[in-house]
């Protein structure tokens, strides 16, 4: 297999074909929220839903703790779980500041300080 | 022949679409972002392109990790809006251009540019969020459209020189199609942004500028970076300027700006706008 490596940017997953073998599961369950009947699968049974779609334990572990970074570490694609943390009433602001250990307001902050001159 | 009159690049993030369903328009956080639509509009009034050439990139909607095309090009002759798993609600289909769909799709293969070719592909907000701001309102949208997906989540993505050249493809073709058709070229993502990770919510202004100026006179140099720089310096969606760069190639190669906007942030997001219209010789 050919593999170009690059320097690792701080804080900056680059979803390549390792997490993509990796996360398979986990994103294939992440795409299926796109339907609501689904989402309220999820709701109603959140173990059984991940069995289904046969997540490995760090997956599952990491859904559970509703923790990005571990999704990410486990081969989570954020377009994919974006949909999950949807459910979990998150918005990607919320998983903003959850990934940078910051307070909402801080993450927030931080966005309209990039803006100024 | 057909003729492209020029391009519009905009950012597509989600939150603009729910914005303007709840008529938020005016609201001083969205403010400075709608109101750079405004000579978009006039423009489009003066214009009147009939037909929308869309380069975008699918969040997983239409495309998933089991089959995932590097360029896409759609045959349809309708596109389908879903709810993307937010339930954001949807807006109506999108009427396509099948004749100028397989013109294009024959011409870039003819290129070399082996595509993808969808007869059905629903769209996602990176398509359906920058037909709302061009064409505002909930009336038909006087345009029919062919939208080109651009992989932007499975690495290794197309290079920003590739997609250049696509970009340069497209536009060949569209110039050889034989009929009165005035083409807009829309690309949408971008400025920079990431969402993922523990740099989240990076953004880069003076990228983004440079990007916005290197756009209109001399975008080949954009084509100098790798993905990996782009993603270095404007975050791991920032990568979503390849669309802008593959829509700038569909133009002649000296444009006229007519509006550029640029606004931090919306969301996670450094938004752009910029509005080229394409020299009168094309």
């Amino acid at each position: 297999m050919i593999s170009v490596r690059n320097p690792e940017i701080f804080g900056t997953p680059i979803f390549g074909g390792d997490a993509a073998q990796r996360g398979y599961a986990l994103n294939r369950m992440c795409y299926s929220f796109n339907e609501a009947a689904n989402r309220e699968a999820f709701r109603r049974d959140e173990e059984a839903y991940c069995a289904s779609y046969g997540l490995d334990a760090e997956q599952r572990d990491a859904v559970r703790r509703r923790d990005v970074l571990a999704m990410i570490e486990a081969g989570g694609n954020i377009y994919y779980l974006a949909k999950l943390t949807g459910i979990f009433g998150l918005s990607v602001q919320d998983i903003g500041a959850q990934q940078t250990g910051l307070s909402l307001q801080e993450f927030r902050a931080r966005l309209s300080d990039a803006g100024r001159p | 022949m057909a003729r492209i009159v020029g391009s519009v690049m905009t950012s597509h993030v989600p939150a603009i679409g729910g914005a303007i369903a709840r008529g938020a328009e005016g609201e001083a956080y969205w403010k400075p972002f709608f109101d750079g639509f405004g000579p978009v509009h006039r423009w489009l009034e003066e214009t009147r392109p009939d037909t929308v050439v869309v380069f975008y990139n699918d969040h997983g909607l239409n495309f998933f990790l089991d089959k995932m095309p590097t360029f896409a090009v759609g045959a349809a002759p309708l596109y389908k809006n879903a709810d993307e798993g937010w339930g954001l609600p949807t807006l109506p289909s999108f009427p396509g251009a099948p004749q100028l769909s397989w013109h294009i799709i024959n011409s870039l293969v003819n290129d070399e540019f082996d595509v993808t070719m969808c007869q059905e592909m629903q769209v996602d907000h990176a398509f359906t969020v920058p037909m709302a701001l061009l064409w505002p309102g909930a009336g038909r949208r006087p345009v029919r459209t062919v939208p080109i997906a651009i992989n932007t989540v499975q690495h290794p993505l197309p290079s920003a020189a590739r997609c250049f050249k696509l970009g340069a493809a497209v536009g060949r073709a569209i110039e050889s199609f034989p009929d009165e058709s005035r083409v807009l070229i829309l690309g949408t993502g971008g400025m920079s942004h990431q969402l993922d990770g523990a740099r989240a919510g990076f953004i880069n202004k003076e990228f983004d500028l440079m990007c916005l100026e290197k756009l209109v006179a001399d975008p080949e140099v954009l084509t100098g970076y790798t993905n990996h720089q782009i993603i270095e310096r404007a975050g791991t969606q920032g990568i979503e300027i390849l669309m802008w760069i593959a829509a700038r190639a569909a133009l002649t190669d000296t444009v006229k700006q007519i509006h550029s906007n640029y606004h931090v942030p919306i969301s996670n997001t450094a938004t752009g706008l910029l509005l080229l219209e394409n020299s009168a010789a094309a």
